[in-house]
């Protein structure tokens, strides 16, 4: 499974064909789903785009009205960064200098955000437990993705790690 | 950008909008890694780690936080930057 840590000024992970294959389609969904697909109405919209001011809709509505633009802009851009460094084809090593390692941050972010709107994750969820019920049914979609979702958890906290870890302390 | 024109009307008695602080509140949710929320602090606050890393225990146990506070436009600028790095923020009243 793939981990990042840290070379010099860089943050390097090395995927496999399929992990590569996860996360292009993961971020590929984001994309979609901030241009194309984008719906006010779903719920891993509202989330991603939370209301400023949840008891006031109308200034809520007024705010994002000026800022929507930029922050959909910059979301699809970071979902853009993961897809950009992901190897063009089959496995293979991934080198992100520190703006890249921060864009794939707030990216992995997003898709967890969303995927676990999807998985209706809640402060109760026990992860642990959940994917080893659901993994009794082999063919169950949210096995799959509870995967999905545990595996990007465990990417992002590792390139942060990475991130964090002062060049030439590695 | 600019802000909206005010709709409210200060009643007889009320302190003054403009007198009264603005506060960015973050929110607890499942999904935010608790090393990344410390970081989203640090990098967007100046906090220093450990200043950080109280704010996000005090949002994991309290299930919110004030983050900063101070004048309304620039509370929404500050939860604004907050939902680009994935943090629920929202902006209300001292």
């Amino acid at each position: 499974m793939g981990t990042f840590h840290r070379e010099g000024s860089y943050c390097v992970a090395t995927f496999t064909a399929d992990e590569t294959r996860v996360l292009r389609k993961i971020a590929t969904e984001v994309v979609v789903l901030l241009s194309d697909g984008f719906n006010r109405g779903d719920p891993a919209i509202g989330r991603l785009f939370p209301d400023i001011y949840p008891d006031r809709p109308a200034e809520s509505a007024e705010f994002r009205r000026y800022t929507e633009r930029e922050l959909k802009t910059g979301k699809i851009d970071q979902a853009g960064a993961v897809l950009a460094a992901l190897p063009a084809d089959g496995g293979g090593e991934v080198r992100l200098d520190d703006e890249a390692a921060q864009a794939w941050l707030r990216a992995l972010n997003d898709a967890r955000l969303a995927l676990a709107v999807r998985l209706e994750i809640t402060t109760a969820t026990d992860l642990s437990r959940e994917l080893v019920e659901a993994a009794r049914d082999p063919q169950s979609a949210r096995a799959f993705q509870l995967s999905v979702y545990a595996y990007l958890g465990h990417l992002q906290e590792s390139l942060l790690d990475a991130l964090l870890t002062e060049p030439g302390a590695e | 950008m600019t802000a909206p024109a005010p709709v409210h009307r200060p009643e007889v008695g009320e302190t003054p909008e403009g007198d009264r602080p603005w506060v960015t509140v973050v929110w607890d949710d499942p999904v935010n890694l608790m090393s990344y929320v410390t970081w989203v602090f640090q990098k967007l606050f100046g906090y220093s780690h450990d200043e950080a890393e109280k704010l996000m225990l005090t949002v994991h146990h309290e299930g919110k936080a004030v983050v900063a506070s101070g004048a309304r436009e620039r509370m929404e600028y500050d939860a604004a930057r907050l939902h680009a790095y994935g943090l629920w923020a929202t902006v209300d009243r001292a």
